[in-house]
């Protein structure tokens, strides 16, 4: 006999990813690793996606995840082709030296 | 079965993402953020989602994460410094990432008894498995999506091209 677990453990789980995800975005200072924090909030709606799915035994959910994962390379895409851009003009990687668009 | 797999991977999930959060290299960063993608992919399984177990492991623990290791390696970034900006981060990034945190699990627990729990194996409505039911319902009902996606696809590459070419 399996010990079922409820669905609210799945969103607190996706929860507790979602907030380490803003944590490290706003304290990382490394233009890579805030663009990977990104993918890290994604990946924790993502999982409460299919955990409701689950809940509705629709596949809905897991198809709206499969269109996020598409959307996701195509950003991770133009993203660190613009983190290339930014590196090859500024010799810099620190988001606090990318300024340009500052007050 | 459920619960281990669950609190097993949950807690390598966590881990990981903490390790993401206080490792200061990006090398290191990414290293652990593919330990995230693993464990949940192990998640979506138990959860009756199979093709997205798999499409975790090959779109984002392998292709995704590669393109971030490359390019940190390409760009041949350091470990980053502390700087004042960092510092004010700090002072409101913890508190905030901890007030949403707090925010999501009391809603979540409030509304725990209408949430349900989770059985091991597929749960769909009259579904054969969980592939053919997500490809019918991909290939017929949300074509005209999936086409577009496949179009997205293209201007991002596109894109990416254009951005990261030399200048003249």
């Amino acid at each position: 006999m399996t010990e079922a677990v409820p669905i609210a453990y799945y969103l607190i789980l996706a929860a507790i990813l979602f907030s380490v995800g803003v944590a490290s975005f706003l304290i990382k200072r490394n233009i890579i690793t805030v663009f990977m924090s990104i993918e890290l909030m994604l990946n924790a709606v993502n999982l409460t996606f299919v955990a409701f799915a689950h809940m509705w035994h629709q596949v809905s959910g897991q198809i709206f995840v499969f269109f996020v994962m598409v959307v996701a390379a195509a950003e991770a895409a133009v993203g660190l082709a613009i983190i290339i851009a930014i590196f090859r003009t500024r010799q810099t990687l620190n988001i606090d030296q990318v300024n340009l668009m500052k007050l | 079965m459920q619960l281990a797999l669950f609190i097993i991977f949950g807690a390598l999930a966590v881990a990981g993402a903490l390790n993401f959060l206080f490792q200061r290299h990006p090398i290191n960063s990414a290293l652990s953020l593919v330990v995230v993608m693993m464990s949940l992919a192990v998640l979506y399984w138990s959860l009756g989602a199979e093709f997205l177990a798999a499409a975790q492991v090959i779109v984002y623990s392998g292709a995704i994460m590669v393109l971030f290791v490359f390019v940190v390696m390409l760009l041949n970034a350091g470990e980053e410094e502390r700087t004042k900006g960092s510092r004010a981060a700090y002072i409101a990034g913890i508190p905030g990432a901890v007030a949403i945190f707090c925010l999501l699990s009391f809603v979540f627990l409030t509304e725990r008894k209408a949430l349900g729990t989770v059985n091991l194996g597929g749960h769909l409505d009259h579904a054969v498995s969980n592939i053919s039911e997500l490809s019918s319902i991909l290939f017929t009902k949300l074509l005209l999506p999936f086409e577009v996606t496949s179009i997205l696809i293209l201007v991002a590459i596109l894109g990416a091209v254009v951005l990261a070419r030399k200048e003249q």
